[in-house]
């Protein structure tokens, strides 16, 4: 009888422990990100990755963006963290990928890499042994949100060079509008103020010659472009240097104010706050009419594999499959933004537009080339940008700082 | 074995037990972060794992070159004004205040309870709050001025108002405890020291300067201590109102979200840099350790003479 028993237990005991065994081994992955309000979306179309890859589940979690870096890091340093990571690009993607807490990813063993352009599989790898470490997931573009019934409202067409814009932004003021919605108090929102305005004024030209050595930000191209930003305070809500991001979202989407000065992946928060808004995306005004102008751009994350996970196959296939339009089209369909992918076309008119502005964008310079090590470009510009409109630094002296402050790694501004 | 010595190993087994789970979390939580901060501060970091032994470059980096040398100075610069607005302001009113309540004035216990009542609110919600009440668009405080023909201000994104703002808002926040403090302090005087003083014609002002102000010397030195050590961790305030970069243009950076930008970078412009940001972190914490010492050891001969 106690034999019987004991047999039982021990029967019971193994097949419980098999069912534990096979659960993790069922291929659950873990996936981590810092887009806690994209949950539903990636929870429906990993859904679907599951059935075109049976016995392969994914398990969604999110983190605070400010403190994902600080989340991961920490975990990566201790050998854990999730399967699949969302990673950030550039500098960013470089600080994971040197440590060697990514899983290099092999073009012969991830063909899906085809899918990419040049400068989408640049932005995700490490310079240092020209591999890639990830694949790049929307490209983001920076021009200028308007609200187009507020234009018809008040009468004003909308500008596309630079005498035009100003001119809208006094009739639009006349008309009780307030012509921008952005404030200075956030200052990455500064740096992508700064790039909207400054590149078409800089030109192409400006960045071969500043990646060729050339030149710094104390030239007066850069300086004078600089200069241009002051002349838009005008149009900025009032009281702007304490106007966050947040508040110059409210602004806009409560039709407060006719433009607001953003990337591409404003289109589809504003859309959901709300519906009504008649939205459009154009480009930043040319410095002249008939002149050429330029979006920025830049490929801003991807997705790795984790080192150290205990599921690679299964995370290899995961981020195999995110490189596919099968994940590619509908993710940038209802995330509203712009797949990396050179064959996954987004069906929205509005996306399809900012896609079009894209083939004579202007890179992102500070994230693009200067945000590989410390003070990073943004660091400084975005410090300088917010004194500079708020008055306490002259276009010159923010010039001079970016300069001194990246000369410290980048040999080319080092002075002899 | 005696049975004294068995009572007495007993005993030891004892405060072993109940010494033993605090010992483990403080080493586990708080000693091993410490040392691996000193181990990291002399070590580079490429991307996020050390990159090698570099001696004392990493403070070298933070203290003498350009740009940290001026970042560090003007966050430790921004931490010094708010320990001396403290010290004036919030504490000095909490003195005063605690006065107030001393004289058991009707509703006095009502009183005790809303001087101390912000205390227990956590700092966040008291910072997200204040940064509402003081936006410049919608805020509470723009509109009363407005009431008054004040013209609207943007308290925190101007960089002449933006601490000054911070820091009225953690005085409010932490007024009832140096209050509490002071209190306790004035109660433990007897009535009667204080009634010969009445007695002899001493007013309000002359037993506040005279009698009450050397003779609350412990409390007061328990309340330097704190807001010293308080003024110079400061994070939690400024990094709710004015983000991590002490917006606007670093007039509201302190050290400790300096110390925090170093080592993990800022989500949007920064890199990571554990080597830098351990060295800043040991430098505060040697800071703090020596000048509370030093000031310990002055406030209690002060303590003594008065």
């Amino acid at each position: 009888m106690f034999a019987k028993t004991t047999r039982r237990l021990v029967l019971a005991a193994t097949a419980a422990f098999a069912m534990v065994a096979s659960a993790a081994q069922a291929g659950e992955v873990t996936f981590w990100t810092w887009r806690q309000e994209d949950k539903a979306v990636y929870t429906d179309l990993f859904a679907a990755f599951t059935k075109s890859h049976p016995g392969i589940t994914v398990k969604f979690e999110a983190f605070p963006n400010e403190n994902y870096n600080t989340i991961v890091s920490t975990a990566l340093a201790g050998g854990k963290g999730a399967d699949v990571l969302h990673v950030r690009a550039y500098g960013g993607l470089e600080a994971m990928a040197k440590a060697g807490y990514l899983v290099p990813l092999d073009p012969a063993k991830v063909p899906e890499l085809k899918n990419l352009p040049a400068d989408a599989l640049a932005s995700e790898t490490l310079r240092a042994d020209g591999k890639i470490y990830a694949v790049s997931l929307a490209g983001q573009t920076v021009g200028i949100l308007i609200n187009k019934d507020l234009f018809a409202t008040a009468g004003v067409a909308v500008p596309t060079n630079w005498a035009d814009f100003l001119a809208a932004g006094k009739a639009l003021k006349a008309k009780g509008i307030t012509p921008i919605a952005n404030g200075t108090a956030t200052p990455w929102m500064d740096a992508v103020f700064h790039s909207a305005f400054t590149n078409p004024f800089l030109g192409p030209q400006f960045v071969t010659d500043m990646l060729a050595g050339k030149t710094n930000f104390e030239d007066k191209r850069y300086v004078d472009a600089l200069a241009r930003l002051l002349e838009l305070r005008d149009m900025l809500p009032a009281g702007f240097t304490g106007v966050d991001y947040p508040t110059a979202q409210q602004l806009f989407s409560t039709g407060r104010a006719a433009m607001f000065v953003g990337g591409s992946f404003e289109i589809g928060p504003f859309r959901r706050a709300n519906p009504k808004l008649n939205l459009d995306f154009i480009a930043p005004p040319a410095p002249a009419a008939g002149q050429p102008t330029h979006v920025s751009r830049w490929f801003d994350s991807g997705f790795a594999v984790n080192a150290k996970s205990t599921h690679s196959e299964d995370a290899m296939a995961l981020v195999r499959w995110l490189a596919t339009p099968e994940f590619a089209i509908p993710a940038a369909e209802k995330l509203g933004n712009i797949s990396s992918l050179s064959n996954a076309p987004n069906p929205d008119p509005l996306l399809g537009k900012v896609a079009e502005l894209n083939k004579t964008a202007m890179p992102y310079i500070m994230l693009v080339h200067f945000r590989y090590e410390s003070p990073t470009g943004s660091d400084l510009l975005q410090d300088g940008v917010q004194k500079m409109m708020a008055g306490t630094m002259t276009p010159a002296e923010v010039g001079k700082m970016v300069t001194d402050g990246i000369a410290k790694y980048y040999v080319p501004f080092q002075k002899k | 074995m005696t049975t004294r010595a068995a009572r007495r190993w007993r005993q030891g087994a004892w405060i072993t037990v109940l010494l033993a789970p605090a010992l483990i979390i403080l080493a586990g939580f708080v000693t091993l972060p410490l040392l691996a901060a000193l181990r990291y501060a002399f070590y580079a970091f490429d991307g996020l794992a050390p990159a090698g032994f570099v001696g004392t470059a990493n403070f070298e980096t933070i203290l003498f070159e350009a740009p940290y040398a001026a970042w560090t100075m003007r966050a430790l610069g921004h931490n010094a004004i708010v320990f001396v607005s403290l010290m004036l302001f919030q504490n000095g009113l909490a003195y005063f205040v605690a006065f107030a309540l001393l004289k058991t004035l009707p509703g006095h216990r009502l009183h005790q309870v809303i001087v101390f009542l912000p205390v227990v609110l956590s700092a966040v919600i008291v910072g997200f709050l204040w940064k509402l009440m003081l936006h410049p668009l919608f805020g509470v405080i723009n509109a009363a001025l407005a009431l008054v023909g004040i013209a609207p201000h943007p308290w925190l994104g101007d960089e002449n108002t933006a601490l000054g703002a911070i820091i009225l808002t953690n005085a409010w926040h932490w007024l009832g405890f140096p209050a509490l403090i002071f209190l306790a302090g004035m109660q433990r005087i007897g009535a009667e020291t204080l009634e010969a003083a009445r007695l002899d014609g001493a007013g309000d002002w002359v037993l506040l300067r005279h009698i009450i102000w050397p003779l609350v010397a412990p409390a007061t030195t328990i309340v330097f201590t704190l807001t010293f050590i308080g003024s110079f961790n400061w994070f939690e305030l400024p990094y709710v109102m004015a983000g991590l970069t002490g917006s606007p243009g670093g007039a509201t950076d302190v050290l400790g979200l300096y110390a925090y930008r170093l080592a993990f970078g800022s989500a949007t412009a920064g890199l990571q840099d554990f080597g830098r940001g351990s060295a800043m972190a040991v430098l505060m914490f040697l800071f703090l350790a020596m000048v509370s010492a030093v000031a310990l050891k002055f406030l209690r001969r002060r303590e003594m003479e008065l």
